[in-house]
């Protein structure tokens, strides 16, 4: 199996020095056997298998993928909250990849996160003003009277009311809730925030007014997100490039409008043709891409591309050979795309049909216990 | 399953080797090299017979070696005479001058009848007072027996029994109605039966309505729980009466806590009826154990505390199975 | 962007709006009082049997406390034997007297005041009560929260330490270890009140270790915790200040009902000899000696006694119930 090529280039239209460097990060969970003793090979989930970026100072990096992609476990690996299999990271020019507890908290003020679910991410038990605090506590950089007087500010700064300093969580909307992750994250202004899908969980509307928050705080703030979604149209919104993942390795990258305009690889364009669009007339124009067959399991990936047995148009070198992640079709150097057969302009691939042996087609789609289950994107609303 | 059954079964061999070392730590090790033997010899023990206790316990030699010696391993091993706890001797009492596993083997089967017997007179009670009080809540009958489970799970052990004694066999006997025997009076089950039971009330219902309580409230609360599952909803609505749904569905989920805690409460008993036998005078091996404690008789103490141990682990163990037996979803973990 | 009373705010939906553009006081008022603790709390004031129960544990609290105003002012010192004839404690020949107005609860067989030594014993019960209870959940949340946060070998290792808990019989060893500490004084376990507590607090760690490990087990998977750990909090950080605040509630319904537990272990070990050494004024001892006279005619002597012990336990197990249900009204629901 090849690797992916080295470092890609970040687009040159945001950004200055790199901020995060990630190479070749490999995660494997093993999978919980019963026995006693081990007998044999174990099995692995491959949640996040290669995967190769580079993130510059004040950029969005948009990263979407079905449920069970591997970007939630990108994202915790890139913070440090699991150790890595194999790869590097680097956050601003430090080696972090097997940092200690002890020297990597200074460096945490720097990066941090925003989770996904505004009822699980906030202790019940705990005032607001507490969690928000928490930061100045554990690096006990503030206290008392002064520790309050910041986590009001940082209260203000994200539309929420200081006087809500003593309240529990459970008195918050789902919005305000995220309102308070955001300001905990925030506390020592960090470099990098890693959103990880910030604004699943919550209504359209309340979705507008978080991804505004978001933006209003980089520009005032100067802040690097990495920001993780499923829902194609915030990303489109929010960030300057865009990363697709399946199935724990990068399909695609490239600035975002390129991306929209220009999709190479087959799995992006089956999800742009997904995404709702609000003119009746244009929908029942458009052509969708339906892909068949489940998400395979991740502890048993498919060989070459891993995209192959729902590709439309997959040929025998995509089960053969593992696609080289460079510039395709002429494209500029900062759109990359894992494909041996990239999907041209104008070309409509809802018709195509893949050109290998049914047979070769059937992978394991059961899904073994344990291991994450997956909704295909491409199948649209 | 079996890999469940093998794991639990050498857990519980661990924790009984834990249980060997502790007691060799404390009776052996805890007073001191120089007391030692005259703590185990007793009493009354003489120079003469301390030196003896320490030569033939090998007291002189290092700490694991006494214990491979105590434990029985140097006999497995043929490094030894004397057979240890592994082959079956529990110790020998010199106070008494008999060998532990002969005075145990009187003590024992008082300690089973008075256990046992209260066992099933207080699993009877507790599960009838508890169905009946979920079944009807908040009826009288509820509210009765949900106090009067209150009261006897407040009342100690011996309180209860030393006010039975008075209540019952003082105010009886000394208006001549000769139900109870006096307290103390042993009658071994194979002699007469009859009046083996009847030196046994006052101790059975010590120990039961105790015991009892604790199951009214667990039988109670456990058919509450199960009372609002799903699955009683359906049945209910699919029609079944209310007796059958009571007895089929309900009681069967409800029983396995009720079971599991029985078979803990059983096997922690065996060692602990200490305080019923100490009130009523029945030298079970709990008393046994007090009053060689009392005589600083100490090798019994070990043996009582190993058999006691034992039983808990076994039980604890059967327990596990009996869980494992009637809810798969405890094997798989 | 701070909101002001009676500032109009475009919002969206219902959810979205802020609950504070409402007179502040009014707002504060009526949300402030929706804390946890402040609800069951509420509940438990309407439980009137738990509240009666109450009263009792603060007579019996108040009786401990005040013992030696009780026993300056009938005159009678705990250890004061009566033997002589004025006050007369025993019968000519020698056999305790019975309830008077002299002796409102009649002598033991020194001829001492049996209501005075109950006063005196409460002490020991109360004290031996809460501080064992104490030392138990303190150690089982300690070791609870270490087996079930670091997981792996240290989990391992606590949880043989409980099943060897569990499996010793808890009355013979404690029975043991204390006559073996009575002739060769172990560290700082000596007999009476040192080695009492430090028995009867140590064998309930097992029973609170256990509670306590699995819920941080289903605690440790929480999304908040994951956010502690990336903001860079320490291990016992985010055990104590996160996972702990969590188990409060049941920790204190737990406490609550061991208490009773407890004293009657201590009125146990005092029964059988091993507990609390006499002359100090204990139940367990004073139902233990009365053995020998009340089947002779000295009823009081086992009576009140165990009257005081049944009546504290009683009460304090009416309260825990009150406590638990009031963290937990479930049971109202059913039908």
């Amino acid at each position: 199996m090849t690797t992916q090529a080295s470092s890609p280039v970040s687009g040159p239209a945001r950004g200055g020095d790199v901020l995060l460097r990630v190479e070749d990060l490999v995660k494997h969970f093993p999978v919980k056997s019963s026995q006693l003793v081990h007998r044999g090979p174990r099995d692995y989930v491959h949640a996040v298998d290669g995967v190769s970026l580079e993130i510059r100072k004040g950029e969005t990096l948009g990263l979407v993928g079905e449920t069970g992609c591997g970007k939630s476990t990108l994202a915790r690996c890139v913070a440090r909250l699991y150790d890595i299999t194999s790869g590097r990271i680097e956050f601003e020019g430090i080696d972090i990849t097997r940092l200690p507890a002890s020297k990597m908290r200074p460096l945490r003020r720097e990066m941090q996160m925003i989770f996904q679910d505004p009822y699980g991410s906030l202790n019940p038990r705990r005032r607001v003003g507490s969690i928000i605090g928490d930061p100045f506590a554990i690096h006990r950089t503030a206290s008392g009277a002064d520790r309050k007087r910041r986590v009001q500010h940082l209260m203000e700064l994200v539309g929420l009311n200081p006087e809500h300093y003593n309240r529990f969580p459970a008195e918050f909307s789902g919005g305000q809730r995220q309102r308070i992750g955001v300001a905990r994250a925030l506390a020592f202004s960090p470099k990098l925030i890693i959103c990880d899908e910030p604004v699943s969980a919550l209504d359209v509307s309340i979705q507008a007014q978080i991804i505004n928050l978001l933006a209003d705080l980089q520009s005032e703030l100067g802040l690097t997100y990495i920001f993780i979604a499923h829902d194609l149209s915030v990303v489109r919104h929010v960030s300057d490039r865009v990363a697709v993942m399946y199935l724990g390795k990068i399909t695609e990258q490239a600035p975002v409008e390129q991306m929209w305009a220009h999709p190479r690889h087959p799995y992006t364009d089956a999800l742009l043709s997904a995404v709702p669009v609000p003119d009746p007339a244009s929908l029942d124009r458009r052509e969708r891409i339906i892909l068949v067959g489940d998400v395979p399991s991740p502890i048993n990936p498919p060989s070459g591309c891993r995209f192959h047995p729902r590709c439309p148009k997959a040929q025998q070198k995509c089960v053969d050979e593992v696609p080289e992640f460079i510039p395709r079709l002429g494209d500029e150097a900062a759109h990359l795309t894992a494909c041996h057969f990239p999907v041209a302009d104008g070309e409509d691939i809802s018709k195509a049909r893949p050109a290998i042996s049914a047979d070769l087609r059937v992978v394991e789609s059961s899904i073994p216990e344990g291991s994450l289950t997956g909704i295909s994107g491409g199948d649209g609303p | 399953m079996t890999r469940f059954l093998i794991r639990r079964a050498l857990q519980g061999l661990f924790v009984m080797w834990l249980m060997t070392v502790t007691v060799f730590l404390i009776f052996f090790v805890g007073p001191g090299p120089s007391s030692v033997a005259r703590v185990l010899a007793g009493r009354n023990a003489t120079a003469i017979q301390v030196a003896a206790v320490s030569h033939r316990l090998f007291l002189d030699r290092p700490v694991w070696d006494q214990y491979f010696h105590w434990i029985g391993l140097s006999h497995l091993f043929g490094l030894s005479p004397d057979p240890g706890l592994l082959q079956g001797n529990l110790g020998y009492d010199y106070y008494h001058s008999q060998s532990v596993n002969t005075v145990l083997k009187s003590a024992l089967p008082i300690t089973l009848s008075v256990v046992l017997g209260a066992a099933i007179l207080w699993l009877a009670m507790g599960l009838a007072s508890g169905i009946v009080s979920a079944v009807k809540t908040r009826s009288l009958w509820d509210r009765s027996f949900t106090t009067l489970a209150l009261t006897f799970y407040s009342m100690p052990t011996f309180v209860l029994g030393l006010l039975l004694i008075l209540g019952l066999y003082y105010e009886f006997t000394i208006h001549h109605i000769g139900i109870f025997p006096a307290p103390g009076t042993w009658v071994p089950f194979s002699s007469n039966p009859l009046k083996w039971a009847q030196a046994l009330i006052l101790p059975w219902l010590t120990l039961a309505l105790v015991s009892a309580a604790t199951y009214t409230r667990l039988t109670r609360g456990s058919m509450l729980d199960v009372f609002g599952e799903d699955y009683i909803r359906t049945a209910r609505s699919k029609g079944m009466s209310e007796r059958r749904l009571i007895l089929r569905h309900n009681l069967r989920s409800a029983l396995t806590p009720v079971v599991t805690q029985f078979g803990l409460d059983v096997g922690v008993l065996i060692g602990g009826a200490v305080i019923t036998e100490t009130v009523f005078g029945l030298p079970g091996i709990g008393f046994t154990a007090v009053r060689a404690i009392n005589q600083q008789d100490l090798p019994v103490v070990i043996g009582v505390v190993i058999v006691a141990s034992a039983g808990v682990i076994v039980a604890n163990l059967i327990v596990d199975i009996l869980y494992a037996v009637l809810d798969p979803r405890v094997r798989l973990h | 962007m701070s909101y002001n009373v009676g500032d109009a705010v475009a919002v969206s939906t219902i959810e979205e709006a802020p609950i504070a553009v409402v007179a502040e006081g009014e707002a504060a008022k009526k949300i402030e009082g929706r804390s946890p603790w402040v609800l069951a709390w509420r509940r438990l004031r309407r439980d009137r049997a738990a509240m009666i129960a109450l009263g009792v544990i603060g007579l019996i609290v108040l009786m401990a406390l005040f013992a030696p105003a009780i026993a300056a002012v009938l005159g009678h010192g705990v250890y004061q034997q009566f033997r002589g004839t004025n006050p007369a404690g025993l019968t000519p020949l020698g056999q305790p007297v019975g309830p008077s107005s002299t002796f409102w609860m009649g002598t033991d067989d020194q001829g001492r005041d049996i209501f005075v030594r109950i006063a005196y014993g409460a002490r020991i019960s109360l004290f031996v009560g809460v501080v064992a209870t104490a030392v138990t959940v303190a150690g089982g949340l300690v070791l609870g929260l270490a087996a079930g946060y670091f997981g792996g070998i240290v989990d391992s290792l606590i949880a043989r330490f409980f099943d060897w808990l569990l499996a010793v019989p808890f009355l013979l060893l404690a029975i043991s270890l204390i006559s073996v500490v009575t002739v060769h004084p172990i560290g700082p376990l000596r007999p009476g009140l040192p080695v009492v507590i430090v028995v009867l607090g140590f064998f309930g760690w097992a029973a609170v270790g256990r509670i306590v490990r699995g819920q941080v087990l289903s605690i440790r998977e929480r999304e908040y915790i994951e956010a502690a750990r990336a903001l860079g909090a320490r291990p016992w950080r985010i055990m104590f200040i996160d996972i702990a605040p969590n188990l409060l509630a049941q920790l204190i319904v737990y406490s609550t009902l061991l208490i009773p537990v407890t004293i009657v272990g201590e009125a146990s070990l005092s029964f059988l000899g091993v507990g609390i050494l006499p002359p100090t004024a204990d139940w367990g001892e004073m139902i233990s000696t009365s053995q020998n006279y009340y089947l002779y005619g000295s009823w009081w002597y086992l009576v009140f006694p165990s009257l005081a012990l049944l009546i504290t336990t009683l009460a304090f197990n009416i309260f825990g119930d009150g406590v638990r249900d009031a963290f937990d009204p479930r049971g109202d629901l059913f039908v």
